[in-house]
């Protein structure tokens, strides 16, 4: 059947015209000039510029920075997907155990959900602060030498822990979704059939959790990728040293800072690729899920 | 209940995962707790570890201090300048999200015009193209059109949402055409359609994507920083950032927790009041 | 009140047309009712008139106005729609007036209106309820009530009932009967449902693959069907269809089993003896005989289906028989499967048609 429609022609492209006119201008646009400036080299002066072709993209992917940066990108996204992820469906399986008090949990646990980024990453700077933070003074009581500040490890550790923290909520929120779209009757299918409740768990609800754990995977390393921009800036700036450079940092720190203008273009299209990919990907695997559904 | 409790959790098991869930809460709220609890003690006693965990005498007077002038006197921009920026960006990404998606979906579903699927596809693409992978030719742009410093800089950018846009065509695409119908037999041209049926049926579609985009909104960061160079334009959230960045030994720390505080609150009060409407609209909108 | 004419509508989608040009002209006041098979173009004509739908050629005229180009709502007709297309957050008197308070009429006399056609449905005691709080039967009403407060020139049905229960739509069908002849306001009703179509027609519309077959009063029909569609698609159980003869006199048919069947009409020239067509008879046009009495031939019963009062033998002419033939008996003749029956024609009641085109003869 057909979508019942207003057989007016003016009036959709003037209810249409603000997003589109918004969407050229602050996205097509700009896109495209990141393209462009991608194959343009500028000299020391910005004075002239030199088409150059794909030598920025050469340039930016032999550089052993830039190779750091998708090295700690990667270990970043991985171990920040990985423990919301696991923290989250470790209590939204616990929230569908109990049965009063439900709320009351959910209500606690959504409130990181409302904070932004950039502060979730100063609260944990302020409680590991090496001088004055309280979660720092009993690591320094036992003689650990903790200084975020200067030691790498320590430094990815703190943005890690920010990161996961506040992306709890949402991952929370989407596997108690996922958990009570799983039918009963499965369940009480395999308590008949002699399943304990580890072993139900392990068998039937983890397995049925995949599309909801798949589509969290994408959307938790997108938000690794893009949204932890203000965790690393505000507790870390990208050090100490690089050790905590990521992808977008390095984008920004190089075109902002330290005005390369076509190497941040060329990681700027280089970052694009990865969006349109992993869009791509989760869009193909929503369509299957569409079919199976 | 008697089959709930057959695969249910034992009385134990469930005594066991309310122990988990509060352990959970606990670890998840510590540090919002954390930096309220901070904002009630005094200097002295923040920069002298371990914090006490209950909250301090300092209470009124730090507060006081801080939104007397004391803000201000570390970041140069008094706090409520500070929340009315802030607010004035939510508010207006949230709503002028909202207007211009609904607006688009709108002209998309319930209008046949030419070129009607290459124009969704066009609002689709923006989707792949976040700020973050555009950010010098963006600013660029916003040099060029002389909204560097201005709210009309912070916020239009942010506006044009693939995401709210897809969301209201899904929800639209549930109307029955006969709803449709019937209204264009009573009489209703397009205005009347969208304001006494449409908008109407989309009030709980648009309290979930307020709350979702009032704290996306609320949270911006990267833009806001590169957009404001005025310290009068700053967010909250840059403004905090920047009293941490030139942190020294006379740091009023007291001070700085009392902002962390009042950049929290807001967005946390909204979705704990807005509860059901942000988890329906949350988990029904990014599936 | 008006007239409502439609001169050779047709319609296409890009190159396949699938209205066939259809001319009707229903008279003021006149029930008309189009019943056809799903996908037989009923409702795209429905919709057409409503301006719901553009049409490709032709001319609409409501009240002796062409209103081809003109929108829905300056056509002055009301629509019953088969979901009901109730406005789920309005209350009923809300959803009752809303036409109404579109046009601009003042408040007070909104609120008469809509509690007399309340009234007449017996739906005053739900006014402030929204439609989600209502049975089948009364989100019907409600549909029905938003048509009549517009006391438009016309009314059109599309499937108004097909989301009842069968004991409802019987009473819903009286309802709307009654009612449409008490308001007089010229109808055009669209069905798949050939006992509601009889039932209600004033004059009845058998639509096919795009085209009018016929267009008769509801016994018209029934009784001269214009060709073997209509023939098989208006009674029930159909029509019995089979091939035959005529016989060398030119006043009998000769059945392809082997009885002859005699006519009582002088039979057009063109149908002379040893022409091949096909002979209609309905289920109820036989009667029971017993074995060799004249003009009677046996039928071989395979199935019977028992209703009550009636029941209806599937049998064959002969065992071997291609083509089953149905025959409405008696409930409680004892009939196995197996053995004959014998029947008698009802003479008065042949159709012949002719097997190339389907056409009566």
């Amino acid at each position: 059947m057909n979508r019942a429609t207003f057989p007016h022609r003016v009036l959709p492209w003037l209810l249409i015209a603000p997003q589109l006119l918004i969407s050229l201008v602050f996205f097509y646009w700009p896109a495209v000039q990141a393209l462009w400036q991608s194959t343009l080299r500028e000299d020391a002066f910005g004075l002239k510029t030199t088409f150059v072709g794909l030598a920025n993209f050469r340039k930016v992917l032999a550089d052993p920075a830039y190779l750091n940066a998708i090295q700690v990108t990667v270990v970043f996204s991985i171990l920040t997907a990985f423990f919301s992820m696991a923290v989250a469906l470790f209590l939204a399986v616990q929230a569908e155990k109990v049965v009063r008090g439900k709320g009351f949990y959910r209500t606690v646990l959504i409130w990181p959900y409302a904070v932004a980024p950039a502060i979730a990453g100063m609260l944990w700077l302020f409680m590991f602060n090496p001088s004055f933070g309280s979660l720092a003074w009993p690591l320094k009581q036992m003689g650990i030498d903790w200084d975020p500040l200067l030691n790498g490890k320590q430094a990815m550790g703190l943005v890690i822990a920010a990161a996961s923290w506040k992306q709890i909520s949402y991952n929370f929120l989407f596997f108690v979704a996922g958990l009570q779209a799983i039918p009963k009757s499965l369940i009480e299918a395999a308590a008949i059939d002699g399943a304990g409740s580890r072993r139900r768990f392990w068998t039937i609800v983890f397995p049925l959790l995949a599309p909801t754990s798949f589509f969290l995977l994408v959307v938790n390393g997108v938000y690794a990728l893009f949204d932890t921009f203000g965790i690393i800036h505000a507790v870390t700036g990208g050090g100490p040293g690089k050790a905590t450079e990521t992808l977008v940092y390095k984008v920004y720190n190089d075109g902002f800072v330290n005005l390369q203008l076509g190497s941040s273009a060329a990681q700027s299209v280089i970052l694009m690729a990865i969006v349109i990919g992993l869009t791509a990907f989760q869009f193909r695997f929503i369509e299957r899920r569409v079919h199976y559904g | 209940m008697a089959e709930h409790d057959m695969v249910g959790a034992s009385r134990s098991g469930r005594i066991a995962a309310h122990l988990f869930l509060i352990l959970g809460a606990v670890v998840v709220a510590f540090p919002i707790y954390y930096v309220a609890v901070a904002s009630t003690h005094s200097l002295q006693t923040i920069l002298r570890p371990p914090l006490p965990l209950i909250p301090g005498p300092e209470a009124y007077q730090n507060y006081h201090e801080a939104l007397a002038g004391g803000i201000g006197r570390i970041g140069g921009v008094s706090v409520d300048r500070l929340l009315l920026n802030t607010t004035i960006v939510a508010l207006g990404i949230a709503v002028g999200k909202i207007i211009i998606s609904m607006a688009s979906a709108y002209a998309i579903v319930f209008f046949r015009f030419p070129l009607r699927m290459a124009m969704f596809w066009l609002i689709f693409i923006t989707l792949m193209l976040p700020v973050e992978v555009r950010i010098l030719p963006t600013y660029k742009v916003m040099v060029q059109l002389h909204l560097i410093d201005t709210y009309a800089g912070l916020i239009l950018p942010l506006i044009a949402s693939a995401t709210a846009t897809l969301l209201f065509r899904q929800f639209f695409m549930t109307i029955p055409n006969e709803l449709l119908e019937a209204a264009r037999v009573d009489g209703a041209g397009p205005w009347r359609f969208f304001r006494d049926i449409l908008l109407p049926l989309s009030a709980t579609n648009i309290a979930a994507l307020f709350v979702i985009l009032f704290i996306y909104g609320w949270t911006q960061y990267l833009w806001p920083l590169l957009v404001t160079n005025s310290n009068e334009m700053n967010t909250i959230v840059i403004a905090l950032r920047k009293m941490i960045s030139f942190a020294d030994a006379d740091t009023p720390w007291h001070l700085v927790m009392v902002t962390a505080v009042l950049a929290i609150l807001p967005p946390v009060l909204i979705v704990v009041l807005m509860q059901r409407w942000f988890v329906k609209g949350l988990v029904e909108t990014e599936k | 009140m008006a007239t409502l004419s439609l001169k050779d509508v047709r319609k296409s989608y890009g190159k396949t047309e699938v209205i066939h040009g259809v001319s009707i002209d229903v008279e003021d006041g006149e029930f008309v009712v189009i019943v056809g098979p799903s996908g037989c173009g009923k409702s795209t004509l429905l919709r057409m008139v409503a301006g719901l739908e553009a049409i490709s050629s032709g001319v609409i005229e409501i009240g002796g106005t062409v209103v081809n180009d003109l929108e829905p709502r300056a056509r002055d007709i009301a629509m019953v729609f088969q979901n009901y297309a109730l406005y789920p957050h309005m209350t009923v008197a809300d959803n009752m007036g809303y036409g109404l308070k579109i046009a601009g009429l003042p408040k007070a006399e909104r609120a008469e209106k809509v509690r007399r056609a309340a009234e007449m449905l017996d739906l005053l005691p739900y006014l402030d309820r929204k439609p989600r709080a209502l049975s089948g039967g009364q989100r019907q009403r409600v549909a029905m009530g938003r048509a009549l407060v517009r006391d438009p020139a016309a009314f059109l049905f599309d499937e108004p009932l097909s989301n009842l229960d069968a004991k409802l739509r019987v009473q819903m069908r009286l309802q709307i009967k009654e009612l449409q002849r008490t308001v007089g306001i010229t109808s055009l009703y669209v069905t798949h449902d050939q006992v509601e179509a009889m039932t209600l027609a004033d004059r009845l519309i058998v639509m096919n693959a795009g085209v009018a077959e016929q267009i008769d009063t509801p016994m018209a029909i029934y009784d001269r069907p214009a060709n073997t569609f209509v023939a098989g698609f208006i009674g029930s159980p159909a029509m019995n269809i089979l091939p035959a003869r005529i016989n060398a006199a030119g006043n009998g048919v000769i059945l392809d089993g082997g009885p002859e069947i005699g006519l009582p009409d002088r039979l057009p020239a063109s149908v002379g003896p040893g022409k091949t067509v096909l002979l209609g008879i309905r289920p109820e046009h036989f009667t029971l005989s017993r074995d060799g009495m004249a003009g009677s031939f046996p039928v071989v019963v395979h199935a019977v289906e028992t209703l009550g009062a009636d029941a209806y033998a599937h049998g064959r002419l002969t065992a071997v028989a291609p083509d089953s033939l149905v025959v409405r008996v008696p409930g409680h003749l004892d009939l196995h499967p197996g053995r004959p029956i014998h029947v008698v024609p009802n003479r008065d009641m042949l159709h012949l048609f002719e097997p190339e085109t389907g056409k009566r003869l």
